[in-house]
C-alpha cells in the first residue's frame, strides 16, 4: 500500500465544561486545552512551531494566537471555513510536516456561545449585509434549523426517508452520551430535560422546530474548545501516547446553483480524495465522527462518505447500526455523544479529531473493540445553502 | 410623544450592494432580474459582475416570468427574530424559476403551510411593496 504515514495526532485535550457561566474567555479555553493537550503529547510549547487557526479568538487570528500563547511559530494558517475548519488544519499541518516546514502542528479551539447567548439555530440571520449571497437570502427569515430542514424536506421526497430513520441517529448519539460523563455533565449544565437515553418515539414527541426537523434531532449550544498536536514521524516516536496517524484528507465546497442536488453534500467531493489518498474505502472504518449539527446532517454525509449509496441511507441506519456495540454491521457514529448530546460550541470539528483519536488509541468511553480505522467528517457553514466539507482518514499506530 | 414605537419589520437587503443592486432596483418595477452569460448561456444567480461559466463572456440581465416551483421548504415554527418570531408559522423554500435561478424565499397564502405546500408545487411570483424595492415571495398557484 502506498500510505503514507508523514504526520500523526499525538496530543488532545477536550475543554470539559460547557456552561462557563462567562467566567472564562474562549482564549482561555484556547491556551488551556492547548496546554493539555501538549501535556497528552509530552511535549511543550517551545516545541510547537506551526499554528492553525479559524478566528474564533477574534480577528489578525494568526498573529494574535501567537502572542498570546507566547510563541514564535514559522508556520501560520488561519483557514476559516467553519465548523469543518479543524479537519482543514489537520490536513494542512499534514502537507506542512510532510514538506518539511513544521515539526509540531497546534489546534486549538475555544468557544462561549453559550454564555454569549448566541441563538445558533433559531435565531435572526437577519439584518442587511455586504455579501452579495446573503444580501439575497435575509429577507426570508430562514433559520439555521430550517436551513438544515429544507434538506432533510428533500431527501424524503426523493427517496423517501423518514423522521423515524433520522430519529435512528438522534438515539445512538444519546446512548454514547449517556456512557460520557462529561456528555452527562454537560445536558445537566446546559439543563436538558429527562436525561436518559431515548427511543424512536422520544425523539418523534419532542417538538417541532422547523418541519420535518425536531428539538431531539437538532444539536445543543454550549461552551467549549479543545486542541489537537500533530507531528512528524520523529516527533511522535517520543511522545507519551501512541500516533494516530492521518492517512487521508480532502477538502470541498458546495453552493446553490440552478438545478442545483441539495441532497448531496460537498462530501462527495471531498471523501473520494480522503479515501483515495489512504487506499481505503469507507467499508473499512470502524469509527465515524460525522458532523451532527442535525440528524439529516449525518444521514447525507453517511451516503456521501460511501457508507451506503445515495438515497439508501434511511435503511441503512434503520435497527441501530450505528452504536458502538454492533461493530460487524458497519462503524460506530460520534462515541462522545456527539453534537447532539456531548458538545456543539458552533464549530464541532475539533471534537471530531479528538474522539476519533481517543478510539484509535482505546480511550473512548464507547470504546470499538480493536478500532484501528477512523474517518472525521467536518461540515462547515450551511448544509442547505453554501457549506464546505473536510475528510480526515486516520489509522492507528 | 405622539410616535408610536414602530412595528418590527422585514429585514430588507442593501440596495447599495454592488453586485445586487440592480436586482433590487428591478423589484421596484416589479421585475425579476436575472443574468444570462451571451457566451456559455449560463444563468447566474445571484447577480454578479462576471460569468461563472467561462471567461470571455458579458452577462446580459433578462426578465423571469414569474412562474416557478417549490423545489424544497421548511416551516419554521420558532424565530427569535422581532419580526419573524411573530409570524410563525412560516414557510420558507428554496424557488426555481422556470427560468433556472433558485431563490430563497417565503411560500405565503396558504392556511397551513405544513399541509398546503409540497415539493413540486407550482408557484406565482408576487411582490411585497416597501419603500425602495419590493420583495419577491411567491404563492401556490
Amino acid at each position: 500500500m502506498s500510505q503514507k504515514r508523514d504526520a500523526a495526532i499525538v496530543g488532545i485535550h477536550e475543554y470539559p465544561i460547557r456552561d462557563v457561566e462567562g467566567e472564562v474567555s474562549p482564549l482561555q479555553i484556547k491556551a488551556e486545552s492547548a496546554a493539555r493537550a501538549l501535556e497528552d503529547a509530552g511535549l511543550n510549547w517551545s516545541d510547537v512551531d506551526a499554528i492553525y487557526d479559524a478566528g474564533d479568538g477574534g480577528g489578525m487570528s494568526g498573529l494574535n494566537i501567537a502572542e498570546y500563547f507566547g510563541l514564535k511559530p514559522t508556520v501560520i494558517d488561519t483557514t476559516g471555513v467553519g465548523g469543518s475548519s479543524y479537519e482543514y488544519h489537520a490536513a494542512h499541518a499534514k502537507r506542512d510536516i510532510a514538506s518539511g516546514k513544521a515539526n509540531v502542528a497546534l489546534l486549538t479551539y475555544g468557544s462561549t456561545a453559550h454564555s454569549n447567548k448566541f441563538a445558533i439555530g433559531v435565531g435572526a440571520r437577519g439584518g442587511a449585509s455586504l455579501h452579495p449571497a446573503e444580501n439575497m437570502d435575509t429577507f426570508a427569515g430562514q433559520t439555521l434549523v430550517s436551513n438544515y430542514a429544507m434538506v432533510a424536506q428533500r431527501h424524503m421526497y426523493q427517496y423517501g426517508t423518514t423522521s423515524e430513520q433520522l430519529a435512528e441517529i438522534s438515539i445512538a448519539t444519546r446512548l454514547h452520551a449517556m456512557r460520557n460523563p462529561e456528555a452527562v455533565q454537560a445536558m445537566e449544565d446546559l439543563e436538558f430535560l429527562d436525561i436518559r437515553e431515548t427511543t424512536i418515539e422520544d425523539v418523534m414527541n419532542s417538538r417541532m422546530i422547523a418541519d420535518p426537523l425536531h428539538l431531539l434531532e437538532c444539536c445543543m449550544i454550549s461552551d467549549g474548545g479543545g486542541a489537537v498536536v500533530i507531528a512528524s514521524p520523529e516527533v511522535a516516536r517520543n511522545c507519551r501516547k501512541p500516533p494516530v496517524w492521518i492517512i487521508g484528507t480532502g477538502e470541498a465546497t458546495k453552493y446553490p446553483e440552478p438545478g442545483g442536488d441539495i441532497t448531496t453534500s460537498a462530501a462527495a467531493q471531498s471523501a473520494p480524495i480522503a479515501f483515495g489518498e489512504a487506499g481505503l474505502t469507507a467499508a473499512e472504518m470502524d469509527i465515524a465522527m460525522i458532523y451532527d449539527s442535525f440528524s439529516i446532517t449525518v444521514l447525507t454525509m453517511l451516503e456521501d462518505l460511501g457508507f451506503c449509496k445515495k438515497g439508501e441511507g434511511g435503511d441503512w441506519v434503520t435497527g441501530g447500526r450505528l452504536r458502538f456495540d454492533r461493530p460487524s454491521d458497519g462503524p460506530a457514529l460520534n462515541t462522545d455523544g456527539g453534537g447532539l448530546s456531548s458538545n456543539h460550541p458552533g464549530m464541532r470539528g475539533i471534537f471530531l479529531l479528538i474522539e476519533a483519536t481517543r478510539q484509535l488509541r482505546g480511550e473512548s468511553t464507547s470504546q470499538v473493540a480493536g478500532a484501528k480505522l477512523a474517518v472525521a467528517h467536518g461540515n462547515g457553514g450551511m448544509l442547505g445553502s453554501r457549506h464546505t466539507a473536510g475528510t480526515i482518514i486516520l489509522g492507528g499506530d | 410623544m405622539s410616535e408610536k414605537k414602530k412595528d418590527p419589520t422585514r429585514p430588507l437587503p442593501n440596495t447599495s450592494e454592488l453586485d445586487t443592486q440592480a436586482f433590487w432596483a428591478g423589484t421596484k418595477n416589479k421585475e425579476f432580474k436575472y443574468q444570462q452569460c451571451d457566451s456559455c448561456n449560463k444563468v447566474v444567480f445571484y447577480p454578479r459582475r462576471h460569468c461563472t461559466g467561462c471567461t470571455s463572456g458579458k452577462l446580459e440581465w433578462k426578465t423571469a416570468s414569474g412562474k416557478a416551483s417549490v423545489y424544497t421548504f421548511s416551516v419554521v415554527r420558532q424565530s427569535y427574530h422581532p419580526f419573524f418570531r411573530n409570524m410563525v408559522p412560516y414557510a420558507v423554500a428554496w424557488i426555481d424559476l422556470e427560468e433556472g435561478p433558485r431563490i430563497l424565499s417565503n411560500v405565503v397564502g396558504v392556511d397551513d403551510p405544513s399541509n398546503d405546500i409540497s415539493i413540486g408545487q407550482e408557484v406565482q411570483l408576487e411582490w411585497e411593496e416597501h419603500e425602495d424595492l419590493c420583495i419577491p415571495l411567491f404563492r401556490p398557484v
